[in-house]
């Protein structure tokens, strides 16, 4: 494993605020110590820095995955969010949206999901926008980006398309061999 | 007045609006035996069991009294023949006098119908067994014996209050006719005594028919019985050993085991219990989640789950986490809960050896075996996030799965690697505890997995055994001896065989410095301190098995362990061979020879079996050998959790012997 590049962690955070804003911060300075990102196998890795020391004893081949993965770089240099690191993002999410059931399980299979299927969207979307999206509870799903702001949301046709899928959490079981 | 002046016919028969059923037609057949045996009871009246016994007591007395009768009538016969010819009455040698063709004729004209009635009722008895069909034979008096039961020999039965006592063989008594035909036996002599017959020669293939498999059932029953009350039900002649043969393998023709499987559970379980443990195997164990603390709590999980429409319940007083589910409108793999972390599905059992390890906060933990990860993300729970887990699964291919889960249930502590778990002592790393849930034949679960009945084979099991011991060396290796934790290893497999078990730990207790503690589990039965002919530490009672038949749970193991020092006691290189030798050296010996018997209540006396440092195999790690220790010294130190004292102080080897381990009794 080895600390992300300048370049790289440009990427990263560049993702990473598209959903959580300028809260990164908050990610790095926690209360219980320091955190950082790791790569390692392509993969960005985020633990504790005591995690890290204790990681860094297992030799590359046969370490598999520590802390939390946040998400990969794909081939083409590009960074590529997981939704293994909503539990991170959600807290700090800057745009919210809340959908209906029936919205709820066809994101969960992985659809876009329609304007009809929004139950409540946080006011200030700016279009494709960085978005946490939850179910009516509270539960968060996963992410996505906003087709419309929610100004024009309120204009359109129901049947348009109002949230772009990026990941869910179906993805545990449908992808569950591609996460790691 | 009326129509009836003063003649009123009296009624007669059955008004008219009564129905009756008309009598049975009685087959051609019946009507014959009626016919024949006018004189005694009628055997349709005699069904039952007890009547039918009853009813061949009479005849027995019935036949005894006219075979009393007839001797005497024909000792009147020949003492009066005898008279006549010899004009002597010397009854002695009259009772000698050849039997006359009329003495004969006589008997069987008395007693003849006797005979036929105790046929005809032992017909209609055996008919209504699924025995398999034993031919009528006509022997050398022109009588009828039914194969597989003298007539008189099940007229003496003992009044057994036994539901199947018709089939059982009893001690024959001997009378006239029997000796008649004893001269004349059938081929098959063992078939004489019981109708419980064994049969001769089937064919493998008849059996696995389903009309078979019934009576292979009842055989089963049967010999269950038997078995049970041995001495009065054997088949005089029959070893106990052939019973077990066949009862061997119609338990495996009926569950489709293999034979050494079987054997195997026999030799496990009591034959009471033996038919309820495959019965257990046979059906699946109910659906059983683990609701996860780091993200909702059992109650809030459980109202959410039943809006959705499962049907479910607290798993049981011994667990806090747990729910079992009875059924569900809604896939329980794929609800909105299961997806975002909520609860994973995992068997009762497996919540076992996590509640044994009871890992605590910020500790440094090592899980052996983790996939698919449902014990790792248990442990990650009750520490709260904190510490450190290493979740080891040495199969690449799994590892995902361990991934996949701490991920969903937001298990951030933990470090999934891919390390031989043989080869983890090799990071030089100490853990304060280690969880070994080790790969197992999986003869504990095999209502999940069927396809264990057949192809387990002993050189598996020895195999498997043999990785056990590696594993679990190398799991004592890893822990810290002098943590505050205690140092604790808890050892567990989904395995009811000995062999995977307790012969496991207690190679372990030999090998290395640890003992067996109390788990911590409120149930379960206790571990075995002998077998057969092995001979375990009897600390090994502290261990827990645990059944699908008694406690509804899969086959289970657990035992907890904890490390006392960090001494090696023998080493690991004495039992190369065991993969092929079933006895070998490092097996159980006899308890006069092992040294290593640790109990856990204070008054004990070691013995190190010490030996050069050159005789250990190639790893790098040189273990220290300890001094000699005064006993008093060690057990304070046993009794303290944290070893503060550094108890290792000096590297002295022992004087050199030769080559062998040699023990030496502390004073």
């Amino acid at each position: 494993m080895r600390p992300l590049t300048d370049a790289e962690t440009k990427d990263f955070f560049e993702k990473l605020s598209k959903y959580i804003g300028s809260n990164i911060q908050r990610l790095i300075e926690r209360s219980d110590g320091l955190y950082c990102f790791r790569l390692h196998n392509d993969r960005v890795f985020y633990c504790s820095e005591y995690h890290l020391k204790q990681a860094s004893v297992i030799s590359r081949e046969n370490l598999v995955s520590f802390g939390t993965c946040f998400g990969k770089f794909t081939k083409s240099g590009k960074f590529r969010l997981h939704i293994t690191a909503l539990d991170f993002l959600a807290p700090y999410a800057t745009y919210r949206v809340l959908l209906k059931p029936n919205a709820e399980q066809q994101f969960l299979y992985g659809h876009n999901i329609s304007v009809s299927g929004i139950h409540r969207i946080s006011d200030n979307t700016p279009k494709y926008a960085g978005i946490i999206v939850y179910s009516v509870g509270e539960v968060a799903l996963g992410f996505g980006v906003a087709a419309k702001s929610s100004h024009e949301i309120r204009h359109t046709d129901p049947i348009a398309t109002g949230i772009f899928h990026q990941a869910d959490i179906g993805e545990y079981i449908r992808q569950e061999s591609t996460l790691i | 007045m009326g129509r009836h002046l003063d003649t009123q016919k009296p009624k007669k028969g059955p008004g008219r609006k009564s129905r009756k059923q008309k009598d049975p037609a009685i087959p051609y057949r019946i009507k014959e035996l009626e016919a024949q045996d006018k004189t005694s009871l009628d055997p349709a009246r005699t069904f039952g069991r007890r009547a039918k016994k009853r009813a061949a007591k009479r005849q027995a007395k019935a036949e005894a009294i006219l075979a009393g009768k007839s001797e005497r009538k024909n000792k009147k016969n020949a003492d009066r023949k005898s008279e006549q010819i010899n004009g002597d009455s010397a009854s002695a040698a009259s009772e000698k006098k050849r039997p006359r063709a009329e003495d004969f004729f006589d008997e069987t004209t008395e007693s003849g119908n006797a005979e036929d009635e105790d046929d005809a009722d032992a017909q209609s008895s055996v008919s209504e067994s699924d025995m398999p069909v034993a031919a009528l034979r006509k022997d050398n008096d022109g009588q009828y014996v039914q194969d597989g039961m003298t007539l008189d020999e099940a007229d003496e039965e003992d009044d057994v209050d036994m539901p199947d006592d018709e089939f059982v063989g009893t001690d024959a008594e001997p009378s006239n006719n029997t000796k008649a035909y004893a001269d004349g036996v059938p081929d098959d002599s063992e078939e004489n005594a019981e109708k419980f017959t064994f049969p001769e020669g089937e064919a493998d293939g008849d059996a696995h028919r389903p009309a078979e498999l019934a009576a292979v059932d009842h055989r089963i029953q049967e010999i269950l019985l038997v078995l049970a009350d041995f001495a009065n039900k054997r088949e005089p002649g029959r070893k106990r050993k052939e019973y077990l043969s066949l009862l061997l393998k119609d338990l495996c023709v009926y569950y489709g085991y293999n034979d050494f499987l079987m054997e195997k559970f026999i030799q496990l379980f009591p034959l009471p219990e033996i038919r309820e443990f495959l019965e257990a195997n046979e059906v699946h164990r109910p659906m059983t989640i683990r609701t996860n603390l780091l993200k909702t709590r059992r109650r809030d999980l459980a109202q959410a789950l039943i809006n959705r429409g499962v049907n479910l319940d607290p798993l049981g007083e011994w667990t806090k986490v747990g729910l079992v589910v009875y059924d569900s409108q809604v896939p329980l793999g794929a609800t909105p809960e299961y997806l975002a972390g909520h609860y994973i599905l995992q068997g009762a059992s497996s919540l076992l050896p996590v509640m044994a390890l009871a890992p605590q906060e910020n500790e440094k933990i090592l899980d052996m075996c983790a996939a698919p990860g449902g014990k790792t993300t248990h442990i990650a729970a009750l520490m709260r996030n904190t510490g450190i887990i290493y979740a080891n699964e040495p199969n690449n291919n799994r590892t995902k799965a361990v991934v996949g889960n701490c991920h969903r249930m937001g298990v951030t502590n933990t470090i999934v690697c891919a390390l031989d778990g043989r080869k983890l002592r090799k990071n030089n790393q100490l853990f304060d505890r280690v969880l070994l849930d080790a790969p197992c034949s999986g003869t504990g679960v095999i209502s999940k997995d069927p396809s264990v009945k057949t192809s387990k084979d002993e050189k598996d099991i020895l195999k498997r055994s043999h990785l056990q011991k590696e594993l679990i060396l190398a799991a004592i290796d890893s822990v810290d001896a002098k943590s505050k934790a205690g140092g604790v290893l808890v050892y567990s497999t989904c395995s009811v065989l000995v062999e995977e078990n307790e012969w496991v730990v207690d190679y372990a207790l030999k090998k290395r410095d640890v003992v067996v503690i109390d788990s911590g589990l409120s149930f379960g039965n206790e571990g075995f301190n002998r077998f057969r002919e092995h001979r375990f530490s009897p600390s090994l009672k502290l261990a827990r098995r645990f059944y699908p038949h008694e406690h509804n749970l899969d086959g289970f193991f657990v035992c907890k362990l904890k490390k006392r020092s960090n001494k090696i006691l023998q080493p690991d290189n004495d039992d190369e061979g065991e993969a092929e030798s079933t006895t070998s050296e490092s097996g159980p010996t006899d308890p006069n020879t092992s040294g290593d018997v640790k109990m856990m209540d204070g008054d004990f006396e070691f013995e190190i079996n010490t030996e050069e440092d050159d005789t250990d195999d190639d790893d790098d790690i040189t273990y220290m050998l300890a001094d000699v220790q005064p006993a008093a010294e060690d057990e304070s130190e046993a009794q303290t959790t944290s070893v503060g004292e550094n108890e290792i102080t000096a590297l002295e080897v022992a004087p050199a012997s030769t080559g062998k381990s040699r023990k030496k009794s502390k004073t």
